[in-house]
This record gives C-alpha cells, structure tokens and sequence, in this order.
C-alpha cells in the first residue's frame, strides 16, 4: 500500500472475456502514458474481474466520478488520459449507447444492462482488484467468516442457511441448508468440503468470472461451510481450462493463509481450515459428484450410484459436502445481512437471485444476476437489450445441454426453479441461450445431444447407448432422410433415458430433444415429411439460391465467394446459379450489393 | 488472523483506499487542470489536497477540469458541499489550499478573500 491516496482509480477489466478483446494491452498503454504524464502517483491502475458485460469489452471504470467506457482500443488511451484524467472531460465517444434510443449513458448504474441486476454473487465482480486480499477485507471481506467462526455455532449457521432457502446454484436445486444439515449429521473424525468449480455447460461462464473476479468470496464461504460440518479440509475442483481463474485463486488462497485467515486456529475459534485446487481435465461428467470424487481420488471421473450421498460417504469414504460456486458465493451474504434478508428477494421456492450467462442472437450478451421470479422478457429484452438485427424472438435455451428450449409463449414466464421444469427446462447452471427466427430448432437439439454423446461416459447403457441413437436419428432427420414415426421413437428412447441412466448427465441428455418437440414439433414434422427445414439452416435440406436477372448488374462479385463454382456468366448482363451444384451455403446472398439473389 | 477484532483494524486501514469508488454524496474539490493550470502550479495544489486529505482522513472527492477562461487566476480550486453552492477560489498557494480544507471542507466557512466566483446550486 502507499502511503499516499490517489485522486483517482482506474479499473480495467482483466477478466478472461476482456483479456481476449485485449485489456492487458491497454492496461499496459495506459501504464506507459500515465508514466509520460508523471500522474502515476496521482491515479492508480487496478485490474478487475468480469463486469459481466463482455459484449462490449474491453471495459474501463473511472473513478471518482464512476464513468464507463467500452470497446475501449489501444489507440483510445492518450486521448482518455488527455481528456479525461488531465481536464476532466468525459470521452463522449467511448461511453456506453443504450442500442434502444441511442443515448450515450456515462454512468455504469445507470445503463440498462445493469439497471434491473441485483448483484449478490457478483458483488465484487468488476469492482475490487481480485488479487488483492486488502480490498476485499475493505469491502466489508471475511467479516461473515470472522462472525460465524467467533459468534455462531454451527447449528446456528445451518438454521441460518436453511432460513435463507437457498438453493444448490449447479442446477439441481437441492436445499443448501439441508445438505450442511447431512454432512454435519454424519458422525466421523475426517469431514470434506468441496466446490464443484467444474463448469461444463456450452456457453456459460458464471462460476469462472465469480473465480476470477472474486475468489476470496468462493474461500469465505468454504470456510463458513467447512466450520458449519466440521470439516477441517476443503478442495476447490476447477477445470484445468480456466488457468487464469486457477492462478488468482491460487494467490488467494496463499494471501488468506498469510493472514491466518487459512490454517490453525482461526479467528482464535480453535478452527482449522486448509484448503487445496484440484484441476480437472475437463470432463462434462466431472461436474456430477460423485464422477468429481473420484476424480480428486485419482481414479477415472466416473459417477456411482446415489445412495450413499456424499453427505455420508463422500471422498475417500468420509463426509462431504459439495456445493457450487455460486452457492457459496451467497454464503458470505446471508450471513451478513441475515437469512430474513437475502429470503425477501426472489419467489416463494426459490430465493435470492440467480446469476446468468446471456449468450446467442442477444444485443447485450454477458452475465447477469437478477432476482428470481424476474420474466424471461425482462432479461432477454430489458437487460439483453433485444435480438440482434432487430429480428424476431423463437426460442430461449436455458440450462445448457441438460436444459430445454423455451418458447415465445412464455416469455412472461417468471425463471425460478420449479417454473423452469414446469415448462420442460432447468435452471442448470445458468447458461441462456437466445434463438432467433433463423435458428432451426431441430438443429439446435442435435447440438445439445452432440455434446451429451460425447461426453457421456460409457458406465451406463442408457445413457451410452441410448444418446448414440438419438444423435443418429436427428442427424438422420437433419440431412433429409427423416422417417415416419421417427418422432415418436425419439420421445420413447428420450423417456426411457431419462428415467434408466445413472447419473444426472443421462437422465437430463434428452431434455433438448424432448422439449423441442414438444413445442416445436412442426419443425421436425417439416424436416421429416416436407424434406424441408422452414429455418432454412440445415443445409441438406435448403433450396437453391436463384440470381434474379432483372436486378443483376452483373459486378462478379457472387462469382468470387461462391465455394463451389455453381455460378456463371449468362449472355454477358448477368449471372445464373447453377440449382444441381449450389449447396445453399448462402455466400452469394450476402455478398450482392443490390439484394439480387434469393433463396427458392 | 486471530480475532474479528484484528480483522476490523485491517479493514478500517485498507478502507480508505477503494473509498472514493462508492460514490456518495460528499463535499467534492475541483482542481483546474488546464495548460495554464498547470503551468501556474496546479499540480502542487492537487498534491497538497490529497496530502491533506489523507492527514486529516477526510472523504472527499476530487476531479479535475480544464481551462474555464480564468487563466489569469489560476490554480483555480473550486468547492463544493453537498446542496451548497460551488465556490471558486483562485491565485491559490499551497498554503491557501489548507486553509480552504480546514476552513471551508471541514467548517464549513468559506474562506472569503481567496473567493473569486460563486455559481449557485
């Protein structure tokens, strides 16, 4: 720490998504032009984590004044540190335009994208510097660990949970409260506490930004977690894919061992806490318990049957406890603020907020949190600002390659748990996926199940075998040779999946089948019995692309990008598709500068 | 880490540093920071202030601005208290800027004879 305060913070986003679109170059810019300036004493450069909206990274927060700036390039930072930091001006040109009315909005709260979040998990996201222990202790860290280990007893801490109705944040949905209650029920001299850091489902990124963002968060509430059992050991699973959440993690873990806030003794309780990473290999299945213990023991990451519960036999047979990321990232808060508090946000089942990876045709893709029971019309258009090229809306995936598609008809739909399944999807982990008019659903399902087959284990036939047959059913049905009766056999094998597989990767695999049939059956019955995909995406199944002769102006330029030579000169005025060699990939129709081509 | 107390004292020293980022609604100091600004000392002006504020463990906030037009008077220091209204102070010396901090920052008084403007609220 310096001994002298700064006029200003600069906060730069150095999480994984701005990292890609390049903030350690304009962090490293900006070191250079503050050091021309000489104001490196006057302001400070702190990196962040994930400010959740990656879609317009790279981000830049200035303080005091608390001004936003996106899409920020290399070639911004003079002018930034000129204009802004030397006299005060705003860079209007870097602020944040709201896509609806074009504004350009300089404060970070007052921005759609964040105006209807309720951060909870994310609280620290983007605000603190993830490496440092100080400022998380200075944004009121480890006092919930602090209070619970010196002021509380453990049923204290369990009752207080339990209150809260704080659900397993992986998917499941399970009673967090009631699963401490198990572990801590259990008799044994060795106990273990894990966080299933194993974030597999396409798409979504929340237990990573919260990692890398704010990873004291995930240690406090181990430790009030480890102390609520009786555990003395904890293990972090993250998948060895996330190396920069595995590094700040790491350092955390070193910086609250430094201060005794790991180790012996804690708080002077007479707690002891240590805590290890385990680094999975990035197996889907991994994130299922019991497959993750035994990958931390060293074995295959298979999953085995359920009972015995972790809570009684987990690793290496002792008690354990497994919770998710986000779980206990809610942990710190409930215990602060009081189980009556965090139980008044959100529905009547399912309490607190949920945070979301916004991704597809979306304006505003990134994370979100919002408070259960929040439409999905809230997210999607208020805070995803609407489809991309205006477009129409068809469909919301939620919960990944377990989860299911969501029609239109449900936007109003209010997202907790038990509504999501209701409609014959999941919360998962919180991937969103948002579909537009020229997504054809049929292909979306064979997605999904790609991914599953892929990754099912093999232990069980079910799953194994049953998710194979699936897979070439749809390719089937994709590629035109689709059956009668070929939606009924999806449906039975589907069911016969869900209801014989092991674990939770098979019993949930046919979800995105299921549910797209069941809302969106038309397009399978189009694909089968038209040999046509009314998306027009499956290529198989596209009609050939028509040059219209009136409209040509003959530029070559369709010639040029189409992949397979199908066009040529008619009598010199303009160009024709041959329809026997044009394989629909649709180049051509993007390329015509006079909107002459078009499809069928 | 072997009581909440000890905790509490970590915090209450590292608090200060990420203060500024909540935002609230505080008494704010605005330093011109133009060519002639800076040219008249500014830079000296701003370091005091943040010297100051730090010695006196004062929450404030303070941002810079360019030339408004005074470039005779400068370093310009304007102040504001929350609902108050915004006082310029010019042709300042460090040793005005702590008078301005103990008179008008944590007084309440403005310090008269330094005035140079006063843009209501």
């Amino acid at each position: 720490m310096k001994d002298t305060i700064y006029r200003s913070h600069i906060l730069i986003c150095t999480g994984t998504g701005c990292v890609s679109s390049g903030s350690k170059k304009i962090k490293h810019e900006l070191q250079d032009e503050l050091a021309n300036k000489q104001l490196l004493d006057e302001i400070k450069i702190v990196e962040t984590g994930c400010h959740g909206f990656c879609e317009k990274g790279p981000i830049l927060v200035i303080y005091p004044e608390g001004v936003f700036y996106c899409q920020v390039k290399k070639e911004d930072v003079s002018e930034i540190v000129d204009e802004h930091l030397l006299k005060g001006r705003v860079v209007e040109r870097l602020l944040f335009k709201e896509p609806t009315t074009e504004k350009s909005i300089p404060s970070y709260t007052d921005i759609d994208f964040y105006k209807k979040q309720h951060r909870i998990a994310l609280s620290n996201c983007g605000k603190i510097n993830p490496e440092s222990i100080e400022e998380y202790i200075a944004n009121n860290g480890y006092e919930a660990a602090g209070k619970a280990l010196t002021e509380m007893t453990p049923e204290e801490i369990i009752e207080e949970v339990k209150n809260s109705g704080l659900r397993g944040r992986g998917g499941g949905g399970f009673p967090t409260g009631l699963k401490w209650q198990f572990a801590y029920d259990s008799e044994s001299d060795k106990k273990y506490v894990i966080c299933n850091a194993d974030e597999g489902d396409p798409g979504a990124f929340m237990d990573r930004s919260i990692l890398e963002g704010d990873p004291h968060k995930i240690i406090e509430g181990m430790i009030i977690a480890g102390y609520a059992i009786g555990a003395d050991e904890g293990y972090v699973y993250v998948r060895a894919e996330y190396p920069l959440a595995i590094e700040r993690l790491k350092k955390a873990i070193k910086d609250a061992q430094d201060l005794g806030l790991l180790g012996t003794d804690i708080f002077g309780s007479g707690f002891n806490f240590e805590l290890h990473i385990k680094k999975g290999a990035g197996a889907f299945v991994c994130g299922e318990e019991t497959a993750l213990m035994a990958s931390i023991e060293g074995k295959r990451g298979m999953p085995n049957p359920r009972p015995p519960y972790p809570a009684a036999k987990g690793l290496w047979g002792k008690p354990t406890n497994i919770n998710n990321v986000e779980s206990f990232a809610n942990i710190p808060y409930i215990i602060n603020e009081g189980s009556e508090m965090f139980s008044s946000i959100g529905t009547e089942n399912s309490k607190g907020t949920k945070v979301f990876a916004l991704t597809g045709k979306i304006k505003n893709t990134g994370l979100v949190e919002v408070p259960m029971g929040t439409t999905l019309r809230e997210v999607v258009f208020d805070i995803g600002g609407g489809l991309t090229e205006d477009k129409k809306f068809k469909a919301i995936q939620t919960g990944g390659p377990s989860g299911g598609c969501i029609p239109e008809d449900y936007l109003d739909l209010p997202i907790d748990y038990d509504s999501l399944i209701d409609v014959g999807a999941m919360m998962g982990s919180g991937g969103m996926v948002v579909m537009d008019e020229s997504t054809c659903m049929v292909d979306v399902a064979r997605f999904f199940l790609t991914f599953t087959q892929s990754e099912s284990c093999g232990k069980c036939t079910p799953c194994r075998e049953g998710t194979k047959r699936m897979l070439e059913i749809l390719n089937r049905i994709c590629e035109g040779e689709g059956k009668q009766g070929d939606i009924a056999l999806l449906e039975q094998l589907g069911e016969h999946i869900k209801e014989t597989s092991l674990c939770g990767l098979g019993q949930t695999a046919p979800n995105p089948v299921l549910s797209t049939i069941q809302y969106f059956r038309n397009e399978y019955e189009a694909h089968i019995n038209d040999k046509k995909c009314p998306a027009g995406s499956c290529q198989e199944l596209a009609s050939a692309y028509k040059i219209n002769i009136e409209a040509c102006v003959a530029c070559g330029q369709c010639v040029k990008v189409c992949p397979v030579d199908a066009i040529s000169k008619g009598d010199g005025k303009y160009y024709i598709i041959d329809e026997a060699v044009c394989i629909s990939c649709g180049a051509c129709e993007k390329k015509c500068p006079v909107d002459a081509i078009s499809q069928g | 880490m072997k009581s909440l107390e000890e905790l509490r004292d970590l915090r209450k020293k590292v608090e200060k540093d990420i203060e500024m980022r909540k935002g609230l609604n505080k008494p704010k100091i605005i330093i011109g920071m133009g060519t002639c600004g800076i040219a008249a000392g500014a830079r000296n002006i701003l370091k005091t202030v943040m010297e100051e504020i730090d010695k006196r463990d004062l929450d404030l906030e303070v941002t810079q601005t360019g030339c408004i037009g005074m470039c005779e008077k400068e370093p310009l220091m304007d102040v504001q208290l929350p609902g108050q209204d915004r006082i310029t102070y010019g042709n300042l010396s460090t040793d005005d800027v702590k008078k301005i901090i103990v008179n008008h920052i944590i007084n309440g008084k403005v310090v008269d004879d330094l005035v140079i403007a006063r843009l209501e609220e």
